[in-house]
């Protein structure tokens, strides 16, 4: 097996045991709003997202319009257009045409932050198996979820729901321990995340664009990275 | 309506959002103000979906708040990521064991 693949299964790994956690909830939730085992493990295989699947299984529970269903996942999923911005950025010279057309499908949130990571130019390979594992996982868990999902003790799954978001603090605070500029980005996205959450009562989707674009922007326009610190 | 239509619908569009950026932008972008916005941005986005939502994640405060102290300080220690991952959440499973304990002497 190619080399930079198993690479990318193995820094997967981690992210597919949290995607077990989460989709195993999303199996339940999906059960729990009428659909059958096979239009939630269809969904996960189909869309490979956690918040934005949720909301679309609330649409089409409440039957909602296609409309609705269009907007709903353009709000909640917008992160990912800056995830792939900055990713493209990221790219080996390898990276042809239907290689984009096909990493782009596996691009969420986890996904990106490792791959963001990596020191080195991104080849096709390690993005297939960086989106292997995980999309094993997300999918497995969904299934496990919707036929067994009420087997396991609710003390276990809700613990379990905590997984995700302590995998994203291992990922930002080393670098931001190192360097005071992504601390202060941190720092300044969490206050705004936390200020349009409860002060002016924005959805979790738009929160979190309009918190990280804000942020971002006066981080770079404070402190301008240099050339070598930009990646490459 | 089919079910079938709504999943295709919404896969379809996800899968826009992903694909459109990733494959129009070929080139380097060249200013320092949009490549240091792209350099902070993931660390914003991930600090942005944390944050508030690691408090209420298990929906109960205090069990959350047990996980995201683990979870700092794991990270500070410079933990691999699946140990911080598993370790946040067993303080959240141990803390609502001992609320439970707690809770049942009375």
């Amino acid at each position: 097996m190619n080399k930079d693949f198993k690479r990318g299964m193995y820094h997967g790994l981690p992210i597919m045991l949290g995607y077990l956690g989460v989709s195993f909830g999303f199996g339940i939730l999906a059960i729990q709003k009428n659909l059958l085992i096979l239009a939630a493990v269809g969904i996960s295989v189909t869309n490979l997202t956690s918040a934005g699947q949720v909301a679309g299984v609330g649409v089409i529970a409440a039957g909602g319009s296609l409309m609705e269903m269009i907007l709903c996942q353009i709000v909640i999923n917008l992160r990912y257009s800056l995830m792939s911005l900055s990713l493209s950025q990221k790219l080996d010279k390898s990276y042809t045409l239907p290689h984009r057309l096909i990493t782009a499908y596996g691009i969420t949130d986890e996904i990106f932050a490792l791959a963001v990571a990596q020191p080195e130019p991104l080849k096709p390979a390690y993005m297939y198996g960086l989106i292997f594992t995980p999309f094993i996982g997300w999918t497995a868990g969904t299934l496990l979820g919707a036929t067994a999902g009420n087997l396991l003790p609710a003390s276990v799954t809700t613990a379990m729901s905590l997984m995700l978001y302590g995998m994203f603090i291992a990922i930002i605070l080393p670098p931001a321990r190192k360097d005071r500029k992504i601390f202060f980005v941190i720092f300044l996205a969490a206050c705004f995340s936390v200020l349009l959450r409860f002060l002016l009562r924005i959805g979790d989707g738009f929160a979190i664009i309009i918190a990280a674009v804000l942020s971002s922007v006066i981080t770079a326009l404070l402190f301008p990275v240099e050339q070598k610190e930009a990646g490459e | 309506m089919s079910i079938v239509i709504y999943i295709a619908v919404m896969a379809l569009t996800t899968y826009l959002i992903r694909a459109i950026p990733f494959v129009a932008v070929r080139g380097k972008i060249k200013s320092r103000f949009f490549q240091s916005v792209l350099y902070y941005m993931p660390y914003a986005v991930l600090s942005a979906m944390t944050f508030p939502a690691i408090f209420y994640a298990t929906g109960d405060i205090l069990t959350s708040s047990a996980g995201t102290v683990v979870a700092l300080l794991m990270a500070y220690f410079n933990l691999p990521l699946i140990a911080v991952a598993l370790g946040s959440s067993a303080a959240a499973f141990l803390m609502d064991l001992i609320m439970n304990l707690i809770v049942g002497s009375w």
